[in-house]
């Protein structure tokens, strides 16, 4: 496992130092966006053969059932977060994830339920991404992933070490580890379910799908690291033809 | 996962203040907290009035029309083909896109039925006052809804918000670029689809 880690860091670094550079929080720096198209239609292809279809299913059901899924595969996901709190030096972080993990999976029968939100232990939700980007690793390109979706090479690192840095595979009886990938996926869906008419309007009513996911994208993820987005508050009365966001 | 959320926002801000830090606006945060107290106020009559969609899209252009500075909205999305523009198509291109982004967030807030917003703070920003709020919602884990404020037109007015840190001028100023190269360029084609929608 640590040699895994090893090899996954080293080759992550490596991969980062390629990185294409561009200042930080500076709007759109898309320079694979050919080929970003291409993924993008794919990903709308597999959302409507796929995804969407099922979340409607689990939409149509009722809370008793899709909120126990989404409770288990939350708490899963905890010990990757609790990594990333120390990686990043938050230790408020990983104390408030660690709390979580334990009143959960003891008082919450395995995770299923979710006492910690009534008593306000809130997730201190985080990612390999963001802790690259606490270490001060630049955004880099914004790319689409097939069937992950919009994210930027920072993050894209960063889900890939995120798939191999949480503890609970070690920890968990050889019976339970396949229930956590499935977990992950049926979270997924019901997470979709749960927005559908919000990404509906996005991917099958924008004029421009990929240049609306893309800009959606990098706003709230930009808000999540708290990355300053330059020109995100310009005085419309000064110049209002000024266009910020304009392809680099 | 909300204080830290905050406390980033926070950071965000002051660092847009240092690098713009000509911002002098009159307009004090309590004068802009009170409006966004009252719009919020009417937001929430709104989701909790059980009225249909078609109706509760029409309360929302109304709310939207007297809390927002549409034409300046409108204006900063057409961006720089505003220009170009003649004084008919400016006026009915105002028109249109105010129905278009009421029946688009109104049926975003619609969504919001059964929760309520609730005003949290408000900070000086460069281009005004920026008051953030926070959407409950039920089965949901909050998220923040912050309204940007200035008395650019005389007015206490909002000129923009953000959902989550999802600016709503750039998505649309996105979304009309987009409508418009389908039109090649077109304004009035842009206007026709615009009020088709």
């Amino acid at each position: 496992m640590t040699k895994l880690l090893t090899i996954t860091a080293v080759s992550a670094s490596l991969f980062l130092v390629a990185c294409s550079q561009a200042p930080e929080g500076v709007a759109i720096h898309d320079p694979y966006e050919a080929t970003n198209r291409k993924v993008h239609e794919f990903n709308v292809g597999l959302d409507r053969a796929i995804l969407r279809p099922a979340s409607r299913v689990t939409a149509a059901m009722p809370m008793e059932i899709t909120g126990p899924v989404t409770n288990f595969a939350e708490n899963v996901a905890l010990p990757g977060m609790m990594v990333n709190g120390v990686l990043q030096g938050d230790i408020k972080g990983f104390g408030t994830n660690s709390m979580r993990f334990v009143v959960n999976t003891i008082f919450g029968i395995g995770g299923l339920f979710d006492p910690a939100d009534a008593i306000g232990l809130y997730e201190e939700k985080t990612d390999f991404g963001e802790t690259l980007s606490v270490w001060g690793v630049p955004e880099g390109a914004y790319v689409e992933l097939p069937a992950l979706g919009p994210s930027t090479e920072r993050d894209a690192v960063g889900e890939l070490v995120d798939f191999f840095i949480n503890p609970l595979g070690n920890w968990v009886h050889d019976d339970v580890k396949p229930y956590l990938p499935a977990a992950r996926a049926a979270d997924v869906v019901i997470a979709r379910g749960q927005l559908g008419s919000t990404i509906d309007s996005v991917l099958y009513e924008s004029a421009d799908s990929y240049a609306q996911t893309r800009i959606i994208y990098l706003d709230n993820r930009r808000y999540e690291l708290g990355t300053v987005v330059q020109d995100a508050y310009i005085d419309p009365y000064a110049d209002p033809y000024f266009d910020p966001y304009e392809d680099q | 996962m909300a204080t830290l959320v905050t406390r980033r926002s926070l950071f965000a801000v002051a660092a847009a203040a240092a690098v713009f830090p000509h911002a002098a606006f009159a307009l004090s945060t309590a004068q802009a907290t009170t409006l966004v107290d009252a719009l919020v106020g009417d937001i929430n009559k709104v989701i909790g009035s059980g009225k249909s969609e078609a109706a509760m899209i029409s309360d929302f252009e109304t709310i939207f029309d007297t809390y927002a500075d549409v034409p300046i909205i409108a204006r900063t999305a057409l961006g720089a083909d505003w220009r170009r523009a003649t004084d008919s198509q400016r006026t009915r291109f105002v028109t249109a896109f105010r129905s278009y982004v009421a029946s688009k967030y109104g049926r975003r807030f619609r969504e919001f039925i059964g929760g309520r917003i609730e005003v949290r703070e408000a900070a000086t920003v460069p281009n005004g006052v920026e008051v953030r709020a926070m959407a409950i919602l039920q089965g949901q884990s909050p998220f923040e809804v912050s309204f940007v404020i200035s008395d650019g037109s005389g007015r206490p007015k909002f000129i923009n918000l953000f959902i989550e840190g999802i600016n709503m001028i750039t998505s649309e100023r996105t979304e009309i670029g987009s409508m418009l190269d389908r039109r090649r360029g077109d304004i009035d084609g842009l206007i026709s689809d615009l009020e088709a929608l």
